[in-house]
């Protein structure tokens, strides 16, 4: 059944930078090398750089901007309605939202300083970027956010199929997004019936590896 | 998949057998007796080193599990959700007599996992916090031959992973899938549920008028989804449809027009080729936050189905995060296979704007089907229909 379905689009951030479909769109360059090491700059600038324009990125967790933005960076060359659409989100990652329970933990570790935020506490599930994605794509979609040791493309593929073939989805976007203190991974790809690239475990997995 | 006349169709996948592990027992068969009595799990605690001020929960003590667990491992090698997960789990697998082969699955669901390793003064790695660490470690412990599949999607992780279960079936990657999910009780849930105010100090009273907030609950809970036929319990049920949806609205509120959960309902019963009036019983959310409970009100008015008999458990096991889908489809399938509503407990009069029919006394009925539905954060809904298998 490999071949029905295929990779219409896909994004990779890593290493300060932004690549679509292979070709780089955005780079911190090496003037910022000083701050390399901080996602949260790095991500503003990326945000400001793609002329993203959402204010409620700002209140986001680090996960949610990571994964927002490699979303936002494939879906917004959709043309998507503005009233719904059926992608479906089949997301993973290792580090789950553990960059954020580290935040929370911190605040109810001491009772002098216990101080827990929902603001925070929100963010505390790895599923939460999606609810953003959906919100601002208006995804009335299937979710579901897995956690694997690494990066896991057979699953991801088998899901996806189950929720085409099934008419459960339109479309898929898949992929990766962990971050964990200041290393960060994501990689999300469009499954759909049109595009160039078989939609194959060994094709997603060349994707992955191509940075 | 097979075609037949040109449709397709999906081979028949069950929910097999089960465990639940909670303050009301230590397998399903208990827990069930001790809900039909209307026993409740739920207690008040004043523990600073829990939460700042008293908070009611359904807890079991961690001296139990240990020795529970001593029987079949060394408790020192094994957290607390570890050990309830296996003793849970074990009782699945060795019901089920099936060799964990290639064609075996494995899924963890849970949102937190060992979250409490983040405390001051544990004995155990920080690397035990990592979700895939707590795959391997139930992985190795049984000699799955598969890496565990962890889900944690908030709230409806529990239900979702029988969606995911069929859907790994149904590509063929798997025969069998065992699930086994839960969650603690711990200062990092108590006090970010406290942070929004959720937390109701008293039993929590899902649907009622006086109805005060959240309890927060831990257990683990385990099945076996089966492709197979042959060796089924008497209480095992049929996947009839299933379907998850997001409302696209808000991360911590659920929609105002029910918009996710009236969809995955909607989605399922396309799937199930049923209408709303052919659902017998509903197994809801009810959470008893105000929000929640008006919220699934709207969605089933919306849905035609205010005239059936609804309930939720949180009366019963506090809310148990990423095992409460599993643990309500689980407790389900008995009162299925009893024929008998049991009591919404903590509901006495209706406190949501629309008409729904909560269960007040327990009440003899023939049940065919069911609907588990939840709701969670992120704004993500699923609804699950298990239909009896008559032979």
């Amino acid at each position: 059944m490999d071949g029905q379905f295929h990779i219409k689009s896909y994004c990779n951030i890593k290493n300060q930078s932004i690549w679509m479909n292979g070709e780089l769109l955005y780079n911190e360059g090496d003037e910022q090398e000083a701050q390399t090491e901080n996602f949260p700059t790095f991500i503003k600038n990326a945000y400001k750089f793609l002329q993203t324009d959402y204010p409620k990125f700002f209140k986001m967790d680090n996960l949610s901007k990571l994964a927002f933005l490699a979303a936002d960076v494939l879906l917004k060359s959709e043309n998507l309605s503005e009233e719904e659409n059926n992608i479906a989100l089949i997301f993973s990652n290792k580090a789950s939202s553990l960059d954020t329970d580290r935040k929370h933990q911190a605040a109810i570790e001491n009772s002098e300083e216990y101080f827990p935020s929902p603001a925070v506490f929100v963010y505390t599930l790895p599923n939460i970027c999606m609810g953003e994605i959906s919100i601002k794509h208006r995804l009335y979609s299937e979710n579901s956010f897995f956690i694997f040791d690494r990066f896991n493309a057979e699953h991801l593929q088998l899901y996806a199929n189950s929720l085409l073939r099934s008419g459960k989805a339109e479309k898929v976007l898949c992929g990766w997004v962990d971050l964990d203190e200041n290393s960060y991974d994501a990689f999300l790809y469009l499954v759909e019936k049109d595009g160039e690239i078989e939609h194959k475990t060994e094709e997603i997995t060349r994707l992955y590896n191509t940075l | 998949m097979e075609k037949e006349n040109g449709i397709v169709t999906m081979a028949k996948t069950f929910v097999s057998h089960n465990n639940i592990l909670s303050n009301l027992g230590f397998d399903s068969e208990t827990v069930v007796e001790n809900i039909s009595k209307g026993k409740s799990g739920l207690g008040k605690f004043d523990d600073a080193s829990l939460l700042p001020e008293p908070f009611c929960a359904s807890m079991i003590s961690s001296e139990v599990i240990k020795s529970e667990f001593n029987k079949i491992g060394d408790p020192s090698k094994y957290m607390k959700l570890e050990q309830m997960l296996i003793l849970s789990l074990k009782k699945v697998i060795d019901a089920s007599k099936i060799p964990l082969n290639e064609k075996v699955g494995l899924i963890i669901s849970t949102t937190k996992g060992n979250i409490n390793v983040l405390e001051k003064g544990n004995n155990f790695l920080e690397s035990r916090a990592y979700l895939s660490e707590l795959g391997k470690t139930i992985q190795l412990f049984f000699g799955f031959k598969n890496e565990a599949i962890v889900l944690s999607n908030a709230c409806v992780s529990g239900v979702l992973a029988i969606s995911v279960a069929k859907r790994f079936i149904s590509e063929g990657k798997y025969d069998h899938v065992f699930i086994t999910s839960g969650d603690l009780v711990t200062k990092f849930i108590l006090s970010g549920f406290n942070s929004f105010q959720a937390l109701s100090a008293e039993p929590c009273k899902p649907y009622d008028k006086n109805r005060t907030g959240i309890n927060l609950g831990e257990v683990a809970a385990s099945v076996l989804i089966t492709s197979e036929e042959k060796n089924l319990p008497k209480e095992a049920v049929a996947i009839l449809g299933d379907a998850t949806c997001n409302d696209a609205n808000h991360i911590s509120g659920p929609s105002r027009t029910g918009e996710g959960l009236f969809r995955s309902v909607k989605s399922a019963l396309k799937e199930a080729n049923l209408g709303a009036s052919q659902i017998d019983y509903i197994s809801a959310h009810g959470t008893a936050t105000p929000f929640n409970d008006e919220m699934e009100a709207i969605a089933f008015n919306r849905l035609g189905m205010e005239n059936v008999p609804l309930n939720s458990l949180k009366g019963y096991f506090g809310h148990t995060l990423g095992a409460s889908g599993l643990l309500e489809t689980i407790v389900g399938m008995h009162f299925m296979e009893k024929n008998i509503l049991f009591s919404s407990k903590g509901f006495s009069d209706l406190g949501v704007s629309k008409k729904i029919t909560i269960i007040k006394n327990n009440t003899p009925k023939n049940l065919q089907i069911f609907l588990k539905t939840a709701s969670g954060f992120g704004g993500c809904n699923t609804a699950v229909i298990f239909g009896k298998i008559n032979n």
